[in-house]
């Protein structure tokens, strides 16, 4: 036990209640949870479980009520740059170009010009989008937009990569594609990634553990290793593993979504 | 890997231009309908002068620009100066103040809550019921003047700039911040640039509000000015010369709605057109 390696983050006790217009909401609940350095985990559980307030917390973008929740065993209490996040929405700044959107938290970290352009176009160029540095998020599409985000959150260089549903407004083809393409950064960045969906295929083919939540009061329920081995692409999806440990979340999914609609 | 997959999208943004490129066409074709609407307003006004009983209020467009030829060499121009520096004066003064207090309630609840119904209030005042005050205050020269447009300015601007502050998306406030911005990075790298097209929304409101409450200014007794230029050559009977203001006064509105529309397609182009 004394020789343990120490968890990227580890969360202990979380509660989180909110006091809302109709009395308090029990968002979490008593929540326990591990993530090792590099590991990729996957959250999913029916809607309003409370799993973007589980990655807000860890943010630092809300408040907890109670518990610790720790990252490199400093206790989480405000956002730092050291865990970036990547919204659903995309969330680029529209009167930046997509350099500019991507080069920002080095900007704001007192990066020199020269060296965070070199580093934003590295980034720019992993996501495939160098010939557009210089457009406007206007001009992308959906998937453009997310890649972009994506490169903004990496160029940070965060050690954790928080990701509340990203590809959840994407059609499924570019779905597919951004799974791929974030599997191959994680592979060669070397991050921590936590990564919230509601679509179990996909928690599946991303992670190594997919942490399955309870309906309110929002907790863990159970944490499924997936022992497929990297690199995996869409045509993992057609294995006999895959499609029973999908099956096993889908279940077990699927009563939580039963529990909620009673 | 990633640039394959890239290749797809790059085919929509292209048929994304081609889009545009169909809209700038049908935008040609508003050019000419708005020159047709030009030619076909000013036939009318012709014929309607020609009728005899109309011809003595509506003078026709010729002698129109015979008066304004007279009226370059009689002090039109000084008449022109003295409303453009007023109405500008004014605007400038209520939109350097609109600014900043627009921002303070926007972001400080306390001090929204302390002025928002007083603006509330005198936004429902039209601006040129103050004049007597004003008058009374200021007595009638150049600053009673500029008081009421900037009253009016103000008031209008601030109202909209206000509305931009509460309309920053939240969401880009969260993603500057975990990118490490500070208060101040998100003030000045999220909360002005995202109002900004609302400063140019203001801008237009304000110039349109300054330049009406001019004219009603200058109409309550000034000694230069478009307005009073109208007023007087009202009580002379001079048509041509009432009409030469109005149309001139309808020509700077417009100009200044226009090059605040090019400053914001300018300045505010990264918009996502919505509709
Ligand atoms: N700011 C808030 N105020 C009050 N209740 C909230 C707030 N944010 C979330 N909640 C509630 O907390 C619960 C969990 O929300 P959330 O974390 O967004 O769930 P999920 O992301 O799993 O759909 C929901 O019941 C939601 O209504
Ligand atoms: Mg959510």
């Amino acid at each position: 036990m004394m020789n343990e390696i120490m968890p990227k983050i580890n969360i202990r006790n979380l509660s989180k209640i909110y006091q809302g217009r109709h009395g308090e909401v029990v968002a979490l609940n008593d929540v326990n949870l591990e993530i090792q350095a590099n590991e990729f985990i996957c959250v999913v559980g029916p809607s309003g479980c409370g799993k973007s307030t589980l990655l807000n917390i860890i943010a630092g973008l809300e408040n907890k009520t109670s518990g610790s929740v720790m990252a490199d065993n400093a206790e989480i209490i405000k956002p730092g740059k050291e865990r970036g996040v990547v919204f659903q929405q995309y969330a680029l700044f529209p009167w930046k170009t997509v350099l500019k959107n991507v080069e920002f938290g080095l900007k704001l970290n007192g990066v020199g010009k020269q060296q965070r352009r070199e580093k934003a176009m590295e980034y720019l160029d992993l996501v495939g989008l160098t010939e557009f540095a210089n457009a406007y998020p206007k001009e992308l599409s959906g998937g453009m937009r997310q890649r972009v985000a994506i490169a903004r959150a990496f160029t940070a260089e965060p050690d954790i990569l928080l990701m509340d549903e990203p590809f959840g407004a994407l059609d499924a083809q570019t779905r597919a594609q951004l799974q791929e393409e974030l599997l191959h950064i994680w592979d060669t960045k070397k991050k921590t990634c936590f990564f919230i969906t509601h679509d179990v295929d996909e928690a599946v083919l991303l992670a190594q553990k997919v942490v399955i939540m309870s309906a309110r009061p929002g907790r863990i329920k159970e944490i499924i290793d997936v022992d497929i081995p990297y690199p995996r692409n869409q045509e993992t999806k057609l294995s006999e593993r895959f499609s029973e440990i999908k099956n096993d979340i889908w279940s077990k999914v699927y009563k939580e979504y039963l529990s909620v609609k009673k | 890997m990633a640039t394959n997959n890239v290749d797809f999208e790059k085919k929509q943004a292209e048929a994304m231009e081609i889009k545009k490129k169909r809209l700038s066409l049908s935008r040609i074709d508003n050019r000419i309908m708005v020159i047709i609407s030009l030619a076909l307003g000013i036939i009318a006004w012709f014929l309607l002068a020609l009728i005899p009983s109309v011809s003595t209020i509506i003078t026709n467009p010729i002698i129109l620009i015979k008066t304004f030829i007279s009226e370059l060499e009689n002090g039109l121009i000084s008449d022109i100066y003295t409303s453009i520096f007023r109405v500008l004066s004014g605007f400038l003064l209520g939109l350097v103040v609109a600014i900043p207090i627009a921002f303070l309630m926007g972001w400080y609840g306390t001090f929204r809550s302390l002025t928002e119904p007083w603006i509330q209030f005198f936004r429902t005042i039209p601006p040129i019921a103050l004049i007597p005050l004003v008058i009374v205050a200021f007595g009638v020269g150049e600053s009673a003047k500029i008081a009421v447009i900037f009253v009016a300015t103000f008031l209008v601007m601030v109202v909209s700039i206000y509305q931009g502050v509460r309309n920053v998306d939240p969401t880009l406030i969260k993603a500057a911040r975990v990118l490490g911005a500070n208060d101040k990075d998100i003030f000045f790298e999220v909360v002005v640039p995202a109002s900004f097209p609302y400063i140019l929304v203001g801008v237009r409101l304000g110039l349109a509000s300054a330049w009406t409450t001019l004219v009603a200014a200058e109409m309550t007794g000034a000694s230069k000015g478009l307005g009073n230029m109208i007023m007087e050559a009202g009580t002379f009977f001079r048509m041509d010369q009432v009409i030469l203001g109005i149309v001139l006064i309808g020509i700077i509105g417009f100009i200044m709605d226009k090059l605040v529309l090019y400053l914001e397609k300018k300045l505010a182009g990264w918009q996502e057109v919505s509709k």
